[in-house]
């Protein structure tokens, strides 16, 4: 990789990370879409502050924005409030209105600065090695790195100092409100550090990759961990592995390094949901075929136990009567009879399949009484 | 307004907007009432690769394929939702977000791999990105009307089944009816109503107008079928006023400005719908304190009488002020009872009339 390369790669990944922070909280909040919502309204702010300040880079920039940002959490409540609509609907509503007031900003205003509305949307990473910061005559870097590194930082700073707070109003907030921790401060102070850093990003990345690294890894960890340290870590780290794999794939194929990272976060979040050890779809499967096994040999284990020394027993032992009181196919009983001998609940008295009894082993016994016990 | 009938081209996209605003408006309204307003901002957004893989296939810009492109494409982000939040503790809202983010990357990807190979040649991504009402021409209104008007027409067809759906499907599928499938059919028309409007209103409008006809409608009334119609009629009107007001010199474009008239009309049910509306409200909330109040004051006179035994006997009006706090206007409330008749001027102070007392019989039995 050439320096420029190597740059905009360490670029995606600051992002990809600044953006998994937060959006893990977003994820167990239920507020994934406010990421979409906030990305597409700070639009007007970037517009106005421009105005004001005709510099691009000016950090007024990100300071409007964010407050646009949190403009729109709160007309977005002040519309529930009301309760003439629901919360999707006042999202909805929202930010749609706010975007076409700043694209309408920007027809009018600013037809011929360079301020374009895909810029925003999409955003394009291969320019940030083209905008250097300099320090006393010296080059130090792509501005956009440290833009995003201090974004990054002060998330890291937000959630460290807040990591109690934000626990309890996420997972209880009724509690966090008895405990006096202020779920609703602690509601603004994040959607603020969400849209500081999704304005840090859009400019970089362009607003729909700041919402695939928002939510995509952060759902793919929840998936991974019942833990809020470890659903955090880990989707800053799958955020940065989708960060590394999608601006790879862009530079083989000479195609969109942002397009590309969302696809890719899309990819391991496929992954996961196929492969994830205990809420995975195919250990889901694995366990319920697992489940079906046990339950039909502890079925039989207990058909066997209530039979047991009684005078009908030489009957109801045969295999072949399985089919009859179980009503289970042939194949079926056969299978359970040999899983429950393996695993040494049932015994055979001779090898013939129509005729011979079955006993229980004491172990069998003991699992019949306990799952009877258990019902 | 004169301009409407006698400009060709103003005439076409005031009357696409119509149509989208009407078939967005209509389906929007199913969308709303299931709390799924943001499924048509991840349909729209999932709706790229589709375009772009439809105009890879085809080789070229036929506006039919790319539609169609688009809606296989919505369609797919919606099954995948499903199935996720169907199989996994992930929750709707997240895989709305994940879904429209990584399907509109992977269009992205799609589409600056088309720009490399094709040179010139784009698929109109700007076109789709924000929307060109401005240069819808007479085939793209054919083009939108038909798909749409097809919808539609699926919609009135299957009412009973959509309306149940909306309301109570645990109570459809004691039916018999094959509710999931149901589902999968409205989700099919609501991705219809989205893919016609790509071209006009862009990606990231369409949200505002498969939601906000539909959220305004809902606050005039409580009936299913005036509110389809209520809400097409509002997102017809948004549609005309955007392309009249964008075309009307003002250079502005068409789509931002259908979104805000849109949000004009939203804000407007909010305050001044009747019955539901914040306005009518109020005035409620207002017209029952008032009532309350007076209630109360016969009811203290009455009160202030039985503490000597003589129900009709007068009260100065510090005796009735001093029942209750302050900020209770005692004075104008004893006016309004005196004029109802319900109450007399005394020599010494307020007294109840035999009116008086008999209301307060009645009230002393509704308020136990």
């Amino acid at each position: 990789m050439t320096q420029g390369e190597i740059e905009i790669q360490l670029l995606a990944v600051v992002v990809a990370a600044a953006c998994a922070l937060p959006g893990a909280f977003l994820v167990l909040r239920k507020m994934a879409m406010m990421s979409d919502a906030i990305s597409h309204a700070i639009l007007p702010g970037i517009v106005i502050a421009f105005f004001l300040t005709h510099n691009l880079n000016s950090p007024l920039l990100i300071l409007a924005a964010a407050a646009t940002g949190v403009l729109t959490v709160m007309l977005v409540e002040l519309l529930m409030s009301t309760r003439l609509v629901r919360e999707d609907a006042a999202i909805g509503l929202t930010f749609p209105v706010l975007f076409s007031i700043g694209i309408i900003l920007i027809a009018r205003f600013a037809g011929d600065v360079h301020l374009d509305t895909d810029a925003v949307l999409l955003g394009e990473p291969a320019f940030a090695p083209f905008d250097r910061l300099i320090v006393g005559g010296r080059d130090i870097g792509p501005r956009a790195l440290y833009i995003m590194s201090a974004v990054g930082l002060a998330n890291v700073a937000f959630i460290t100092l807040f990591y109690k707070e934000l626990k309890i109003a996420t997972f209880d907030a009724g509690l966090a409100a008895a405990l006096g921790f202020g779920p609703v401060l602690i509601h603004y102070g994040l959607m603020t550090f969400v849209s500081i850093t999704a304005v840090a990003a859009f400019d970089a990345v362009g607003s729909i990759l700041v919402v695939a690294m928002m939510v995509a890894p952060s759902a793919a960890a929840y998936l991974l961990t019942d833990r809020l340290r470890d659903m955090i870590l880990l989707s800053v780290a799958l955020g940065a592995a989708s960060a590394v794999g999608g601006f790879q794939m862009a530079r083989l194929f000479d195609v969109s390094i942002a397009g590309a990272m969302a696809a890719a976060s899309g990819v391991v979040f496929l992954a996961v949901w196929l492969g994830a050890p205990r809420y995975g779809i195919l250990a889901g499967r694995q366990r319920r075929i697992r489940q079906k096994w046990e339950f039909a040999e502890t079925m039989l284990a207990i058909h066997l136990f209530n039979h047991e020394g009684l005078p009908e027993a030489d009957i109801e032992h045969r295999v072949g009567h399985l089919e009859e009181h179980l009503s289970w196919e042939r194949d079926f009983a056969r299978r359970v009879v040999r899983r429950a001998q393996s695993n040494g609940l049932v015994q055979r008295t001779n090898d013939d399949d129509e005729n011979d009894l079955l006993a229980l082993t004491p172990q069998g016994r003991k699992a019949a009484s306990e799952a009877i016990e258990n019902l | 307004m004169e301009q409407l009938f006698s400009d060709y081209t103003l005439r076409m996209v005031a009357l696409g907007s119509a149509v989208l605003g009407i078939v967005s408006g209509g389906l929007g309204t199913y969308a709303v009432l299931r709390g799924q307003s943001l499924l048509g901002d991840a349909i729209s957004h999932a709706a790229l690769p589709g375009i772009a893989i439809a105009f890879l296939l085809t080789g070229g810009k036929t506006p039919l394929a790319l539609m169609i492109g688009a809606a296989l494409a919505g369609w797919l982000a919606t099954l995948w939702i499903m199935s996720v939040t169907g199989t996994t503790r992930i929750k709707y809202d997240s895989m709305l977000a994940l879904t429209l983010s990584v399907f509109f990357g992977v269009g992205l990807v799609l589409l600056t791999y088309i720009r490399q190979r094709a040179g010139a040649a784009q698929a109109g991504l700007d076109t789709f990105l924000f929307g060109q009402a401005s240069s819808l021409v007479r085939r793209d209104v054919v083009t939108m009307a038909v798909p749409g008007g097809a919808a539609l027409l699926l919609m009135a067809l299957f009412w009973k089944e959509l309306k149940l759906l909306a309301f109570d499907p645990e109570f459809g599928r004691t039916l018999g009816l094959p509710m999931r499938r149901v589902d999968l059919f409205l989700t099919a028309l609501l991705v219809v109503a989205i893919v016609i409007g790509l071209q006009t209103v862009g990606v990231v409008l369409m949200s505002a107008m498969i939601v906000a006809p539909a959220a305004a409608g809902r606050q005039w009334t409580d009936t299913l079928w005036k509110m389809v119609l209520l809400s097409a009629g509002f997102g017809a009107a948004a549609g005309v006023t955007g392309a009249v007001l964008s075309s009307t010199g003002t250079g502005l474009p068409t789509g931002p400005l259908i979104v805000l008239c849109m949000g004009v009309i939203m804000v407007l049910s909010l305050l001044f719908a009747p019955n539901r509306g914040l306005a009518a409200r109020h005035l409620r909330a207002r017209r029952s304190t008032g009532r309350f109040q007076l209630e109360t004051v016969l009811l203290d006179l009455y009160a202030l009488g039985m503490q000597h035994n003589d129900p009709l006997r007068p009260h100065p009006k510090g005796a009735v002020q001093a029942m209750r706090a302050k900020e209770v206007p005692v004075d104008r409330l004893l006016g309004r009872l005196e004029k109802d008749g319900l109450v007399r001027r005394a020599a010494s102070g307020w007294a109840l009339t035999d009116t008086g007392l008999r209301n307060v019989e009645t009230l002393k039995e509704e308020r136990t």
